[in-house]
């Protein structure tokens, strides 16, 4: 899975200045093979090039990075979606993984890491950066106010705790040492945790959607 | 909808209108002369008085076309509105009659008279807003010479107005009968009423859109103001430090967090912070400016400062500042959480590590302003050191019973 050959990613990103940043920087494991700056263009090329990986920007003209999967993932189901932004905002992040994005990063992201990334979500695991964790403990803290499906709308404690030890900044490995577990034990947690955000309900009423209406 | 778009669809002619475009546009779908359509009209008016009703009829069912010109609008505009109207009230009134409603003399040309100065009156101040050819945003685009040149048909609009009101009063034998003082001093107010009215409104409308241009403009400069503080600032320290790369990265991430927080319109601006989540990322900004790292500030939860929660900011500022010191590595993680009975905040980095029991007696950091701080508010610190794998401090703080 995560052989020689390198991962192909397309970027689609409004800021040219970013996408010329990650074409340079990326490189030994993750190449880029092509670039969008809008929603339109970003389902174009998507279709076009079939690449692995999409580096996708939450934030864009035209519905951001929801509307690019929602627009080629019908058509090109294996392709894998990898969410980044300078956005703290919890609730467009959540929903871009909700629409099928495998993980998210922030723009500040260290190159090691960014591939790190890559190579794990072409693998078809999940990569969750420490702000992610925290939105995801976040948005499951609050108790669920109705929970039809308590497989789906709560965190067990291993889930949680494997969260916050990526909360944390601590890595896969060192999680499994640190829970005396196996690496793929944690990537599973990780994993199931992704599947819960995606399929649950509940975060619509997560603490921010509280606060939202509150405003 | 250009005029001569659909030749053979009866439009009203406002480019060629001399009222309301009717016969401009009647003779533009017969193919003749304006004149010819307009002698016609007239005919059929004088005729059997028909015309009268027929006209505004015709203004208020045939859609329009074009534009009317400029030298339309800026020139005798409100003289031939208030015929037009004179003349839709005459057709309204004979159309009435027709019906068998006669409403007497009495009434009819007092309305008439009154309809004609009142449109007089309300297009001296409704004019500025579509007769000027000015932006909108230059309410006295007209100036002094336009105000002028409209007091004549002002001044006959409220003379036409009074004027109606009297004739009414007399026709109706009020003048003359001393018994009925109290309804004709009421006609009078109504009068004057309906020649203020018009002014006032259009007064408050000016009020109005020059309070929303100023509160717009104070926007403006506040918000320069404040880009000029923060990013020009930033910018022109930026260029001066331009050979040292740690230090631009830090003044570049500083300048990030404090421009979102501000977009954001967080309370970290004003005044100290206030929340858990508010103070740690104040002393992360600090550090990041002042310590060329980067620091990621993960909160889940939040809640009011305290006392205590103040000590563990104080805490968590200092395990920060160390890992900045002395571990070399190029980012710190902070993670804190907010529960219903605790606060946790873990202060994590990658670098060198260090023995924690075998500190130099002068490195008093952990001692005391860790350790001692959070046992004095009683909370618990540990410190977990590896050397070669980093550090990472936890820091916990019971909540005060609420």
């Amino acid at each position: 899975m995560t052989g020689e050959e390198s991962v192909t990613v397309v970027v689609v990103d409004d800021h040219a200045l970013f996408r010329a940043g990650v074409r340079s920087e990326l490189g030994r494991r993750a190449a880029v093979v092509g670039e969008a700056g809008t929603v339109a263009d970003g389902i174009e090329v998507v279709l076009k090039l079939r690449p692995q990986v999409v580096l996708l920007d939450v934030h864009m003209p035209d519905g951001g990075g929801v509307a690019v999967i929602a627009g080629a993932a019908p058509q090109a189901p294996n392709v894998r979606y990898l969410a980044l932004s300078v956005s703290d905002a919890p609730e467009d992040v959540i929903a871009t993984i909700r629409s099928g994005a495998r993980g998210y990063v922030t723009k500040t992201i260290a190159t090691e890491e960014l591939e790190d990334a890559i190579v794990r979500v072409a693998a078809g695991d999940a990569y969750f950066s420490p702000r992610l964790a925290g939105f995801v403990l976040d948005a499951f803290a609050a108790p669920a106010p109705t929970a039809p499906d308590p497989d789906l709308d709560q965190l067990t404690s291993r889930e949680r705790e494997v969260l916050r030890h990526i909360a944390r900044g601590y890595m896969y490995k060192e999680i499994a040492q640190r829970l005396t577990i196996s690496s793929k034990t944690v990537e599973a947690h990780v994993s199931a945790v992704l599947r819960k955000l995606q399929l649950s309900n509940r975060h619509q009423l997560s603490r921010w959607a509280v606060e939202r209406d509150l405003d | 909808m250009q005029a001569g778009d659909h030749p053979h669809q009866l439009r009203r002619r406002l480019d060629r209108a001399l009222i309301g475009g009717v016969c401009a546009g009647i003779a533009d779908y017969l193919g003749v002369e304006p004149l010819l359509a307009r002698a016609g009209m007239l005919v059929i008016a004088g005729l059997s008085g028909i015309g009268f009703a027929l006209y505004p009829l015709a203004w208020a069912l045939i859609p329009a076309t074009g534009h009317r010109p400029e030298s339309w609008r800026t020139r005798l505009t409100g003289w031939r509105e208030a015929v037009a109207i004179a003349i839709l009230t005459a057709g309204a009134v004979v159309a009435l009659r027709w019906l068998g409603l006669w409403l007497g003399d009495a009434v009819v040309w007092p309305l008439i008279t009154l309809s004609c100065g009142l449109a007089l009156v309300l297009r001296q101040v409704t004019a500025p807003e579509w007769l000027s050819t000015a932006a909108p945003s230059e309410p006295d685009a007209g100036g002094l010479g336009a105000a002028w040149r409209r007091w004549p048909a002002g001044v006959l609009g409220t003379v036409l107005v009074f004027g109606a009101a009297v004739a009414f009063l007399r026709t109706a034998g009020i003048l003359t009968d001393s018994g009925k003082v109290f309804l004709g001093t009421a006609v009078l107010v109504v009068a004057l009423a309906l020649v203020v009215a018009p002014y006032l409104l259009g007064l408050a409308r000016k009020l109005t859109s020059e309070r929303l241009q100023r509160i717009r403009s104070e926007e403006r400069a506040e918000m320069g103001a404040h880009l000029h503080d923060s990013v020009l600032q930033t910018l022109a320290l930026i260029q001066r430090r331009a050979d040292d790369p740690a230090q631009v990265v830090g003044l570049a991430r500083s300048q990030e967090r404090e421009l979102r927080d501000w977009l954001l319109a967080r309370d970290g601006t004003a005044g100290p912070p206030t929340s858990l989540r508010a103070g740690l990322e104040q002393v992360a900004q600090e550090t990041e400016a002042t310590h060329a790292v980067r620091v990621e500030t993960v909160v889940v939860g939040d809640c009011p400062l305290d006392e205590r929660l103040q000590a563990l900011i104080a805490a968590a500022r200092e395990a920060l500042v160390n890992a900045a010191k002395f571990a070399g590595a190029a980012q710190i993680n902070i993670y804190a959480e907010a529960g219903e009975e605790r606060v946790e905040v873990f202060v994590r980095d990658r670098g060198t590590g260090f023995d924690p029991e075998a500190i130099p007696g002068d490195r008093q950091g952990i001692r005391l302003s860790i350790r001692e701080r959070m046992a004095r508010h009683g909370g618990m610190a540990h410190v977990r050191s590896t050397s070669g794998q980093g550090t990472e401090v936890e820091l916990i703080m019971e909540r005060a019973a609420a």
